[in-house]
């Protein structure tokens, strides 16, 4: 098995030519079930590593974490649609990091081409490709995988639970299996007998569960519905558990200064912090210092108090410096050519459109800050993190404190935000290494949230050209080229220690990958050589080049003299019809005639990513007293909604962020070091900002998309282009309040 | 030096310095961690708890300053018996990742005390200091009107 990983680690995270080596290499370790992570306890019987039957009824483990997507739910609601649980007979954990658990999505991503031009095979190809996870133990919640990982495993999961338990129930009644059925976390006799599940753990423990057909949608009581969320009353109590909130006694407090530049520390003097109330250790953390206090107030404290010199940073020091970098690698030769339709050079008389677009530095920012809880023993390491990678984190443990992983227990606890920032191990290490410090004591690790700025894994600035020329009143040419420092390289970089070669296709979504059938289109991805350390900001590349894609398509819509929001179906309809689809449905809903009174103005945006076409329109309003966003409808194709009050919430939450940004958000760089500090100079949309919501989700996408992302990267050209609509002034660079006098 | 503290019903001893923030003391010492932090400077609400019946953000108030009892989310209810107000976020299904929403519980249980009946203006001017970078924003908006209509209905 470590052979096979060293291999795959090499070659699988590349490009077709590799993979397709891989699938015909490991076929066999592919499809070879992963081992049963879960160990029955008296009285519980385990009847697959998703289910988990016992006395007081049925414990789910739903292996993705929970980080506001409701995605406990649907795997939950997944499950017991096969299994036939009574709701409120559900408990549902994330479980241990476990290669039964593997992501079966990521490797696929690796495939070729569009995900709106997947064909049936090509589908069955990312499939087959996305298993090879397994033999990677890739754990990891993200890239908005989670629904089309589960959408069968889960319910394969459940039915074979129910089968098990009938063939249990078969034997303990001397009966033939097909006349027993199950109802509400019971097997039903055909007297009308109800044995409770959990009457059938001793006898259950046995049975091979058989492999059975899905049940028919037509069927669902669970799927396609509202469920009530697994983690809402938790939430709404102050009971949920988050890794900030686990308690034991004896347990202690610390945080961390890390260093700002990302390149270490040359010194630091503690003297006058040492002796600071409750401060029971300091600890030189090679890049930084920890403090460990009696409280976490007091460990702050002592941690700001002391005087620590920084080495210089290895990326340019400011904001001008870092964007002249990324500009002069325009220059460059690209990296990827992954979309040239046609010849962008053809000489076609029309109006030549040229832009060139900005997107700033972004942080996260979730609501809690990096926390993780760590016991150390000597020989034992216990682990309470949020985070969206078990099995790396894990790992990066168990190797910071020097034990076998399997000496290391990592819960994975509710996380308050992640956006892709917990998908980094940083935080969790710390506190492993803190706790390593003080072993036998608990400890308890929360960053400050300046430490959380600072120390963020950003989204890169991103510049992009554009050259268009329409002709007739279309689209005949799209040029674009986009530059900026690769998030996969330099995560790649951090967490495998290597760069997969073949072109970034992360770079480039969003813009490359998009369904317009314009004749002549070609993107080309530049990549700028900077150590910033950066990392997956919701939606990822889309994040920034649905942006400057689509604003771009809008000026190329005016100049044609055209309906912007026309104009864009015609784009979609020669090439994907479930996207025109979501766009000819937001313009029904908004009831979009493409003029708007005076004072109001409206824009449309669209992007597909993630699997999932979103159009949105967005109105906005000239108060007299700034300028302030009315109403956005929304319209989406996943395929299928498997719960529309989550998918519905996932939507409206991913413009929010979306609009967070694009209205307000910048991170900017002086001395090597991110400026901004707390949320009054990195805010984000309020309560009296946030716009009303219409959502409509539509289903003729023939595969099931993802729902945590795919609304953002439109959100931030809607908004350009209304402003744009109101005022008549085009802003090619976020974030908007620079252009324009909006209400924060 | 102790500090005594009147939380929830129950009285505390406090050994700690007179300037650790109502926040820290809630969380590590009493063992109330429903109070979340978020950034320590009042700029967020995630930390949002009453004092004699005003929202307050704990992280700002020093316990030598503490003017009288203190509620936090539990409080308020609890998963077997929730506040009608916690019963409408239920309802509605406001919570995503969670964090910021006991901090927002508390702030809008304050303003159903002061205005029975708010208007959208009042929600924002009552709502904005508390943040959610998951946009909860139109479900809180629509469950703190329901609570509204439940608690005039239960009068």
């Amino acid at each position: 098995m470590g052979r096979i990983k060293t291999i795959a680690r090499r070659s699988f995270l590349i490009g077709s030519a590799a993979i397709v080596g891989g699938v015909a290499f490991g076929v066999y370790q592919v499809n070879k079930d992963a081992p049963n992570p879960l160990v029955a306890g008296d009285g519980e019987a385990t009847l697959n590593p998703f289910v988990l039957i016992t006395q007081d009824g049925v414990t789910l483990i739903a292996p993705r974490a929970e980080m506001g997507q409701g995605v406990q739910t649907t795997l939950a609601a997944l499950a017991a649609e096969e299994l036939d649980v009574a709701w409120e007979d559900i408990t549902v954990l994330h479980g241990p990091p476990a290669q039964a658990y593997y992501n079966s999505v990521f490797l696929g991503f690796a495939i070729p081409g569009a995900h709106y031009k997947d064909t049936p095979f090509k589908h069955g190809l990312r499939q087959q490709v996305g298993k090879i996870g397994k033999l990677l133990d890739l754990q990891g919640t993200g890239g908005s995988t989670s629904m089309k990982d589960f959408y069968e495993r889960m319910r394969h999961a459940g039915a074979s639970g129910r089968e098990a338990l009938k063939i249990a129930a078969a034997k303990q009644l001397g009966v033939d299996v097909a006349e027993l059925t199950t109802q509400d976390s019971a097997v039903i006799t055909p007297d009308g007998t109800r044995i409770p599940y959990s009457d059938l753990v001793e006898a259950a423990r046995d049975v091979t569960p058989p492999d059975v057909e899905l049940r028919d949608k037509s069927t669902w009581k669970y799927l396609g519905k509202p469920m009530p969320r697994i983690d809402m009353v938790g939430k709404s109590t102050g009971t949920a558990q988050y890794a900030t909130d686990i308690q034991m006694d004896g347990m202690k407090f610390a945080t961390v200064r890390m260093s700002p530049t990302r390149n270490g520390m040359i010194s630091y003097d503690d003297s006058i912090a040492k002796d600071m109330d409750g401060v029971e250790a300091i600890i030189d953390m090679g890049d930084g210092i920890a403090v460990i206090a009696t409280n976490t107030w007091l460990a702050i404290q002592a941690a700001e108090a002391v005087d620590i010199t920084w080495a210089r940073a290895a990326y340019p020091a400011d904001t001008a410096g870092l964007r002249a970098a990324i500009v002069a690698s325009l220059d460059d030769e690209p990296n990827s050519v992954v979309r040239d339709d046609g010849d962008v050079n053809a000489a076609i008389a029309g109006t030549e459109v040229t832009a060139e677009y900005y997107v700033p530095w972004l942080a996260h920012t979730t609501m809690e800050p990096m926390t993780a809880t760590a016991h150390f023993t000597g020989d034992t390491l216990e682990v309470w993190s949020g985070n969206q990678a078990p099995t790396a984190t894990r790992d990066a443990c168990a190797k910071a404190v020097g034990l076998d992983p399997a000496q290391v227990t990592l819960n994975t606890t509710m996380m308050g935000g992640a956006f892709g920032r917990r998908g980094e191990s940083d935080f969790s290490v710390q506190a492993a290494l803190i706790a390593k410090a003080m072993p036998n004591t608990p400890i308890r690790m929360t960053w400050s949230r300046e430490e959380d700025i600072r120390n963020d894994f950003f989204r890169p600035a991103i510049v992009a050209q554009f050259r268009g020329v329409v002709q007739d009143g279309k689209a005949a040419i799209v040029d674009g080229k986009i530059a900026g420092p690769s998030v996969f390289h330099i995560s790649s970089l951090r967490q495998q220690g290597s760069i997969p070669p073949g072109p970034d296709r992360l770079h480039v979504e969003g813009a490359a990958d998009q369904p317009y059938g314009i004749p002549n289109f070609r993107i080309a991805g530049h990549l700028t050589d900077m150590d910033v350390p950066l990392g997956f900001w919701r939606s990822v590349g889309a994040s920034a080049n649905g942006f400057m894609l689509d604003t771009f398509i809008d000026e190329m819509a005016h100049a044609a003299g055209a309906d912007p929001l026309q104009f864009r179906l015609d784009l979609a309809r020669a090439e994907h019809a479930p996207s025109a689809a979501v766009i000819e449905a937001v313009g029904d809903m908004s009831g979009w005639t493409g003029s708007t009174p005076d004072g109001i103005g409206r824009g449309v945006a669209f992007t597909h990513s993630f699997g999932t076409p979103v159009a949105e329109v967005i109105e906005v309003e000239d108060t007299g007293n700034g300028i302030k966003i009315n109403k956005c409808w929304i319209s989406a194709d996943l395929g299928v909604v498997l719960d529309p009050s989550i998918v519905e919430a996932q939507m409206t939450s991913g413009v929010i962020y979306g609009l967070s940004a694009a209205m307000q958000g910048e991170i900017t760089f002086s001395d090597g070091i991110a400026e901004q500090e707390n949320f009054y100079d990195y805010d984000a949309v309020r309560m009296h900002t946030v716009p009303e919501f219409e959502v409509r989700l539509l289903e003729n996408n023939p595969f099931i998309g993802g729902a945590g992302e795919p609304s953002t990267p439109p959100s931030m050209p809607a908004l350009g282009n209304a402003l744009f609509d109101l005022t008549g002034t085009r802003a090619r660079e976020l974030p908007l309040i620079k252009t324009f006098d909006l209400i924060l | 030096m102790t500090t005594q503290l009147m939380i929830n019903g129950t009285s505390y001893d406090v050994a700690l310095p007179d300037d650790v923030p109502l926040l820290w003391v809630l969380r590590d010492e009493i063992g109330l961690t429903g109070t979340k932090f978020g950034c320590g400077v009042a700029a967020c609400g995630a930390c949002t708890v009453q004092i004699d019946g005003e929202a307050v953000r704990s992280c700002q108030v020093a316990l030598a300053d503490v003017w009288g009892d203190v509620t936090t989310i539990e409080g308020l209810g609890n998963p077997g018996n929730m506040a009608t107000i916690q019963q409408a976020w239920v309802d509605h299904q406001v919570a995503q990742c969670g964090y910021c929403q006991s901090g927002q519980i508390m702030n809008a249980s304050v303003l159903l005390d002061d205005i029975p009946q708010p208007s959208d203006q009042d929600i924002d001017d009552a709502m904005q200091g508390n943040l959610c970078r998951c946009g909860t924003y139109p479900r809180i908006r629509a469950a703190i009107k329901d609570a509204a209509q439940r608690i005039m209905d239960e009068v």
